[in-house]
């Protein structure tokens, strides 16, 4: 039994079948990565673990717990099971100290003063500890986004799911944000992502996904995927990455 | 004028061509302060541009321009004064006396000095002062406490109305309906019909628990119930205006429905309100005038009283500038709060 198993889960909006059927197993410390088009269902298939998507078929299992359909208590799946967007989406209205400790706060429960302490120091491995009490809005694209991050580690989530995080940022930006995933994923830290980064993906995977059209088209281990891939549709889309000297 | 040929394309588009904003200046005359000037350095732009001394034509061109902006600005203003003083001085002084009776505003008797030394002046001066604006005062009171009383409560009401309209889910609707019957209701009524309904339809009806109620308490509710729709609708299009990803963000944290509105979406949306909310209330200020009608003794009622007594028509514009000077007030601190908005927003980026 995985950590998370997708089990032939669907998703349709109106006439749109998004997800078809897809099977996908996580287990723990894994750094999982789905690549694919815009459209293939990348985020889609991400939001529905973290129940922001209700799925309309299949099921979704966390730890053996069913997490997916009717009777399930979202928050306490949103507990273990954190989530990064592609823009940031940081409250504005709070400082930085307050954008991280609000949860822990309101859901966890904690004083203010252990939260803050904690939050302190998560900022302080970012190296933003600094600004811990500027507006959001005072922050750089690729600091905010580092700052997401850490929102949702705050938590202390099982499974942290990144949504084509790099995606918004200035080129300059990327490496910041993308090296502390990777130092998450050396701390054994179990992720799901959705990237464009292809050479990162590369290396800090331990399986990745090709997603077209709603199907898992190939899975492996990056060195298949990216080396020898077996199917046409993933050579066919890595090579249009590598035209546009992207790997 | 013998040769009239066809204005060279090459030199009509020279760029070196001086504008020297004769029809500007020309209209600029109707107000001579400027016009003169104006006029003056046209024409120095025109003769300079004819010696072909552009570079110092240019300079004249711009003054002409200058001074017949000068001209459309102060001088405007300056018409529109001249023509709202006229208005007071027309029909013999009537309007002004109508309007603005010296002796009803400051005391000051108009057309007979107060015989007697100084001191009786001051004294006589000093009594008819308070003859009016005391009661005024005192009658306008009873508007403040009933916009203050429901302004409070039309806060809290609106806000509650908002998020059940704005309630998710399908169990829900009935209550979300209901809702939104009440706000087309109440913004579809007249206010001044709604406190009639109230003032004089309680009482009437017999209607329990507030069929004894006075009837500044019936005026805010009737109050609370217009102005509670009209600002219900400011509160959900500003929750409404609040990214969804703010709400996707906070629920994958684990922050429950409420717990989002509460702490993540509302105080969003309260800070974009603010202008919107401000105007309602001047709205609310305004309309607590209409609690005269269900016979309530307030600045307007007052008003009337004075005229019915003393015949002085003057006590209707105190009671305006009664309400004036609330907001005016609001409305200024309106404006220099959206200033600063826009300040810091443009320093942020």
């Amino acid at each position: 039994m995985a950590f998370l198993e997708i089990d032939h889960v669907d998703k349709i909006f109106g006439t749109n079948h998004v997800l078809k059927a897809i099977s996908l197993d996580v287990e723990q410390h894994q750094v999982v990565t789905l690549i694919g088009g815009s459209g293939s269902g990348k985020s889609t298939l991400l939001r529905c673990v973290n129940a922001l998507e209700e799925v309309d078929g299949g099921e979704i299992r966390l730890d053996g717990d069913r997490v997916s359909g009717r009777g399930v208590d979202v928050d306490a799946l949103r507990r273990e099971v954190g989530i990064v967007f592609q823009s940031f989406n940081l409250f504005p209205h709070m400082t930085v100290l307050q954008n991280v400790t609000l949860a822990p706060i309101k859901v966890l429960r904690l004083t203010r003063g252990l939260a803050e302490e904690r939050g302190i120091a998560l900022l302080k491995r970012i190296g933003l500890d600094a600004k811990a009490n500027e507006y959001p809005d005072r922050l750089s694209g690729g600091q905010q986004q580092r700052v997401a991050i850490v929102r949702a580690m705050a938590m202390e989530p099982r499974l942290l799911l990144l949504d084509e995080i790099t995606s918004a940022l200035d080129p300059e930006l990327v490496a910041e944000v993308l090296n502390i995933v990777r130092d998450l994923a050396e701390q054994g830290m179990t992720m799901m992502l959705a990237t464009h980064e292809m050479s990162f993906a590369r290396e800090v995977s331990s399986k990745v996904c090709f997603l077209h059209e709603g199907v898992i088209h190939e899975e492996g281990p990056p060195e298949q995927i990216f080396g020898n891939p077996q199917k046409e549709r993933t050579r066919a889309f890595l090579q249009r990455i590598i035209d546009a000297g992207r790997l | 004028m013998t040769q009239v040929d066809a204005p060279d394309p090459a030199a009509t588009r020279r760029v070196g061509r001086v504008l020297t904003y004769r029809k500007p200046a020309l209209l600029a005359l109707l107000f001579p302060p400027a016009g003169v000037p104006a006029m003056i350095h046209s024409l120095r732009a025109g003769r300079l541009a004819k010696a072909r001394r552009v570079e110092e034509a240019r300079i004249q061109g711009g003054k002409a321009r200058d001074w017949a902006w000068i001209a459309v600005g102060v001088g405007l203003t300056c018409y529109v004064v001249v023509f709202l003083v006229w208005l007071l001085f027309a029909n013999h002084g009537a309007v002004r006396r109508t309007y603005f009776k010296p002796d009803v505003f400051f005391g000051v008797k108009e057309y007979h000095a107060v015989a007697g030394s100084c001191a009786t002046q001051c004294a006589a001066s000093i009594e008819f002062h308070f003859k009016y604006w005391s009661p005024m005062l005192r009658a306008f009171w009873l508007n403040i406490q009933v916009f203050l009383i429901t302004e409070i409560i039309v806060l809290i009401w609106a806000l509650v109305v908002a998020i059940v309209r704005l309630l998710p889910g399908k169990v829900c609707a009935p209550l979300r309906w209901l809702a939104t019957l009440y706000v087309d209701i109440f913004r579809g009524l007249p206010s001044i019909l709604v406190i009639f309904l109230v003032g004089f339809g309680f009482p009437l009806a017999g209607v329990p628990i507030v069929q004894d109620w006075s009837k500044m308490q019936f005026a805010i509710i009737a109050l609370t119930l217009t102005y509670g729709a009209y600002v219900s609708e400011v509160y959900k299009a500003g929750i409404e205006s609040v990214h969804w990803g703010q709400t996707a963000a906070a629920r994958s944290l684990g922050l429950s429905y409420a717990q989002t509105m509460r702490h993540v979406v509302v105080p969003q949306a309260l800070r974009r309100i603010g202008p919107p909310l401000l105007n309602d209330f001047i709205g609310l200020q305004k309309d607590t005038a209409t609690i005269f009608f269900i016979g309530a003794f307030d600045a307007l009622a007052m008003a009337r009283f004075i005229n019915n007594n003393n015949a002085t028509f003057a006590a209707y514009t105190m009671a305006a500038v009664l309400f004036l000077a609330v907001t005016v007030p609001f409305t200024r601190y309106l404006d220099h709060i959206l200033k600063r908005q826009k300040l810091r927003t443009q320093g942020g980026t």
